[in-house]
């Protein structure tokens, strides 16, 4: 038997008598979320280990690898250190708010499991509006940003949370935008239905939409090169300055799950979800290709330095939201060229010749943008030695 | 409605990630943009100049080890220098080589401390400053084979060195001086041409080559700033007449010209180490007597081209055996003098780059 | 082109995940994790009659848990904690305890008998170091006319108390003799190593066998 909401319901209803139906339906909702949740903080405090081994393997020193074979119940400790720290916060913080935050911050991210195939029939639920469901709880972590920054009355946070708010206000346009292309040539937004209609991956489909959303993801978890919310070296920790003990180790949690949540969706919309070859389960596939996708995310933390807030602020709108809106325009006009009229799937060699036109596209759309953003003033100049102060005339 | 803003004031500092120690910054925030700035410092102050008072020369030695504890060579360096003129002392030939040998190391170690810090202030995830460390790991071993430490090395004394390099320490450098390049070629890769590092650091905290002479800021920042001084080449200590190198210069002074000359002195140390390691004559590395040495009354001042800038040290003797006053000019604090006029009116993360493209050194600053 | 430097900047960042020569640390000090082959070659076997002898290391060394105790070399020179002192050679002159910058030796003398013979050494009482504040620059080993004091070659003497870190005469004359041969060419001549060395006797140690009065009268002239 599968364990799946349906499954369930019918045992607990099955021994119920009749017109209980309600509660039935409760003990199973949160019976399976109990699963889901707890088996999502393990998935979080594993990847936790992956990211910080992968990191510093990059950085070619060993990563954790003291407790447990290979380090792998340095989470734990972790864990367990941070739980039994003193929960400190400053006399004028705002304490509902500041309790609040890591909260606020933390349940989207669950949310949105919530709808994730993870394979043809596992998933918890299967919302027709799936993608703007996505949307709409992703958007929601701006406000947990904003109370821990907001709550703990620091300096520091506050400039965070600040920067957190434009930023990920303006990130999610071309986001939405992103995803916006691949469900129209889904057809559908359910999740599932993406998934259905991917006979190809659509990152080969439409990669300017991948490339639009792999940035913008970052930048809506705030990872390299868009890390500016926490800027270490700058703000010291940003809106979590002033956390410690449980609440931080929530924020590091939400911290932690943000990769995942964004490699499930990249997964699901780009990567063609848990379809592949029949050798191994569409679960396991599912995983593979989301371990690729956060690797991605990790080699580009482990390479690339930060933006300047202006910087990030202007490639939002001057360099991705152009692309996003170049994607959605492309994949419009060839659906209406490719399947005109018809309800019926696009086949894959016509979304082969898709693909084509697309990367060609995309190719040129990046270098006129990336010509016309490069700003001249990064090109080398030839160092002129000063009159002022000439040793060589001196030395004589 | 207008919104009503007001200007908030930030302590950066004297605990903060990336100020190099501790240096605190009050600075005043409009929203994002810096509008006033001013430095507080003396948080590391150690009285290096009093306590030299009390010591004899040559344990003088150990305190500027503690000096610009990333540039401890050089430290020595200047502080012989400017006893070995005060006292009128002949170094051995050999020990001016290997004088030379083991400052243009500490500049290329120096320098790739500050290439890794500056490039962790830009925000890459520690990865470049492993990089970087990786390399220097391998000069510190070679100062363990010449002096026994790594970092406080005290190795220079008046008249010399405290004693030869030792038979495996030559094999080492070659290894050394043959792989250099290449971690320098593969920084440049990765940091020179990454457009996110240039967008940062191109016309951001640019230091005109007259405000910086005006400033008498020294270093790689005044040659960022297209002045073409140093001191090996306009007034050259040890050997170093008698060596070919180049002395590269910046463009535009801003922060990613301090960064490049520095990255390209590196490659000029490499090939000043080799020209050495050709050219280093047999014989002793000690004046005999030194140790113990009492220079006659009167003062002097001797400065060498720290890899911060000019450091210097003047002495005055009265016929003890400890000076009456040790007075150092420490690089990294005349070069925070231009700090307020190259950070306001740029952002917050300008500032911590600005600041961190000077390279300062607390212990120097401090003193 | 405009952003290609930062993708050249992901092929340096693998090149550095990816190649074993460019990594820095290559075992969790002091643990090396070692593999079946080392463990048969240590144990000096094939490897397959290794695997069959010990089956329990074989699969924990495969799975990446067995290791072994990888100490970094340090460099003979390497100026470490403790010092090596020999009483012997040592005449209380307490030069080392004037030159230290720190002035963190002690010693008190007193003479050894009481009708001490012309050019007889003093009895050593005291001759405490605070290692706790020494900063091992050795200028107390540079100043030692006699070669009795030497910097020693440990490391990792952490203690939990400050004042264990004070080492007594006591101590001075148990340790073991492994002197570091920074300044001591006598010792760098016979390439010894103290970390891999044995102890050194007082007679080896100086420049010559022990400090001859004409020695030093012509090397005191001299100053
Ligand atoms: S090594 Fe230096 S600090 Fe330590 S006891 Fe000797 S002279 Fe003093
Ligand atoms: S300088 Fe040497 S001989 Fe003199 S007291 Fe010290 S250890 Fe003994």
């Amino acid at each position: 038997m599968e364990l799946g909401f349906r499954n369930i319901h019918a045992f607990v209803s099955g021994i119920l008598p009749d017109g209980l139906e309600w509660i039935a339906f409760s003990i199973s909702g949160i019976f399976l979320a109990l699963v889901v949740i707890n088996a999502l903080v393990g998935v979080a405090a594993l990847y936790t280990w992956f990211e910080r081994r992968v990191l510093g393997r990059f950085q070619s020193r060993l990563g954790p690898n003291r407790w447990g074979p290979f380090g792998l119940l340095q989470p734990l400790a972790d864990i367990i250190k941070l739980i039994t720290k003193e929960d400190i916060s400053p006399n004028s913080a705002d304490r509902i708010v500041s309790t609040l935050a890591p909260i606020a911050l933390l349940v989207p991210a669950f949310l949105v499991f919530a709808i994730i195939p993870f394979g043809t029939n596992s998933f918890l639920g299967d919302l027709n509006v799936g993608v703007l469901f996505i949307m709409g709880v992703t958007g929601m972590n701006t406000f947990g940003i904003f109370m821990g920054g907001w709550g703990s009355r620091n300096k520091y946070a506050m400039l965070g949370a600040m920067r957190g708010v434009a930023m990920l206000v303006s990130y999610e346009v071309p986001m939405a935008l992103a995803l916006a292309g691949a469900v129209l040539l889904a057809g559908s937004l359910s999740l599932s239905g993406i998934v259905a209609s991917q006979t190809l991956p659509f990152l080969i489909v439409q990669p300017l939409g991948f490339l639009v959303f792999i940035i913008a993801a970052s930048a809506e978890m705030s990872r390299a090169p868009f890390d500016m919310i926490e800027a270490e070296s700058e703000l010291t920790g940003g809106y979590h300055t002033e956390f410690s003990g449980i609440k931080f180790a929530i924020f590091q949690l939400a911290e932690f799950m943000a990769p995942l949540v964004t490699a499930a969706i990249l997964t699901v919309v780009f990567l063609g979800g848990s379809r592949g070859p029949d050798l191994i389960p569409g679960q396991v596939w599912f995983i593979l290709k989301a371990l690729a996708a956060t690797f991605l995310l990790l080699w580009i933390r482990a390479t690339w330095p930060r933006l300047r807030v202006d910087q990030i602020m202007g490639f939002a709108w001057k360099g991705l939201f152009p692309l996003a809106l170049l994607n959605i325009f492309l994949i419009a006009a060839e659906i209406q060229f490719f399947q005109s009229g018809g309800i019926e799937p696009i086949g894959v060699s016509t979304l082969l010749i898709m693909s084509g036109i697309n990367w060609l596209v995309t190719g040129i759309a990046i270098y006129i943008l990336a010509n016309v953003l490069g700003q001249p003033s990064l090109q080398p100049k030839k160092p002129v030695p000063s009159p002022l102060a000439n040793m060589y005339a001196e030395a004589e | 409605m207008p919104i009503r803003t007001e200007p908030v004031t930030i302590n950066l500092g004297p605990q903060h990630p990336s100020t190099h120690g501790v240096f605190r910054l009050r600075v005043t925030f409009d929203g994002e943009e810096v509008i006033d700035l001013e430095p507080v410092f003396g948080y590391l102050h150690r009285g290096t100049e009093k306590l030299a008072e009390e010591r004899t020369y040559t344990q003088i030695v150990t305190l500027t080890d503690r000096l610009d504890y990333e540039s401890a060579m050089s430290n020595n360096l200047g502080y012989v220098t400017a006893l070995e003129k005060l006292g009128g002392i002949e170094v051995p030939e050999r020990a001016m080589y290997l004088r030379v040998i083991s400052v243009e190391l500490q500049r290329i170690a120096s320098h790739l401390v500050f290439t890794g810090f500056f490039l962790q202030e830009l925000g890459t995830f520690v990865t470049m400053l492993m990089y970087c460390f990786r390399e220097r790991e391998r000069i510190l071993d070679l100062f363990e084979m010449l002096c026994g430490a790594r970092i406080t090395v005290s190795y220079m004394r008046p008249g010399g060195l405290t004693q030869d390099a030792p038979s495996d320490f030559w094999p080492a450098l070659n290894d050394f001086l043959e792989d250099m390049p290449g971690y320098i070629d593969e920084l440049e890769e990765l940091i020179t041409r990454n457009e996110i590092v240039l967008s940062r650091t191109r016309d951001v905290g640019v230091l005109d080559p007259e405000v910086a002479i005006d400033a008498s800021i020294s270093g790689p920042i005044l040659r960022a700033s297209g002045v073409q001084w140093d001191l090996r080449k306009a007034d050259p200590y040890e050997i170093y007449s008698e060596m070919d190198f180049e002395i590269p210069i910046g463009a535009t002074g801003d922060c990613f010209d301090r960064y490049i000359v520095r990255l390209q002195e590196m490659r000029e140390s490499v090939k000043i180490i080799k020209q050495c390691v050709d050219k280093i004559p047999d014989g002793t590395v000690k004046t005999d007597g030194a140790f113990f040495m009492r220079p006659p009354e009167g003062d002097a001042y001797g400065c060498v081209e720290a890899p911060r800038g000019e450091l210097g040290f003047y002495i005055v003797s009265d016929g003890g055996i400890s000076p009456y006053r040790c007075k150092i000019r420490s690089p990294s604090f005349i070069n925070t003098t231009m700090l307020r006029d190259m950070i306001v009116g740029g952002k917050m993360s300008d500032l911590i780059v600005i600041f961190g493209s000077l390279a300062v050194n607390m212990g120097e600053v401090d003193r | 082109m405009y952003g290609t430097g930062i993708i050249r900047g992901l092929r340096i960042t693998l090149k550095n995940l990816l190649l074993p020569s460019r990594m820095f640390t290559l075992h969790q000090y002091p643990d090396r994790k070692v593999g079946i082959l080392w463990l048969a070659q240590n144990a000096d076997i094939n490897p397959l009659k290794y695997v069959l002898a010990n089956p329990g290391k074989s699969i924990r060394a495969i799975i990446g848990l067995e290791t072994v105790e990888d100490r970094q070399p340090k460099h003979p020179r390497f100026r470490g904690e403790e010092f090596t002192w020999y009483e012997q050679r040592c005449t209380g002159c307490a030069s080392c305890a004037k030159y230290c910058p720190l002035g963190i030796i002690r010693i008190v003398t007193e003479p050894s008998g009481n009708a001490m013979p012309e050019g007889e050494k003093y009895g050593i009482e005291v001759f405490d170091i605070d290692i706790g504040r020494c900063m091992f620059c050795g200028l107390c080993v540079e100043a030692c006319p006699y070669d009795a004091l030497h910097l020693g070659s440990g490391f990792e003497e952490g203690t939990y108390k400050r004042e264990e870190l004070v080492i007594d005469i006591d101590r001075l004359r148990k340790s073991r003799k492994k002197p570091s041969t920074w300044f001591r060419p006598q010792l760098e001549e016979k390439s010894y190593d103290p970390g891999i060395g044995r102890d050194v006797d007082w007679t080896e140690a100086g420049r010559h066998e022990s400090p001859s009065s004409d020695d030093q009268a012509a090397k005191w002239a001299k100053r």
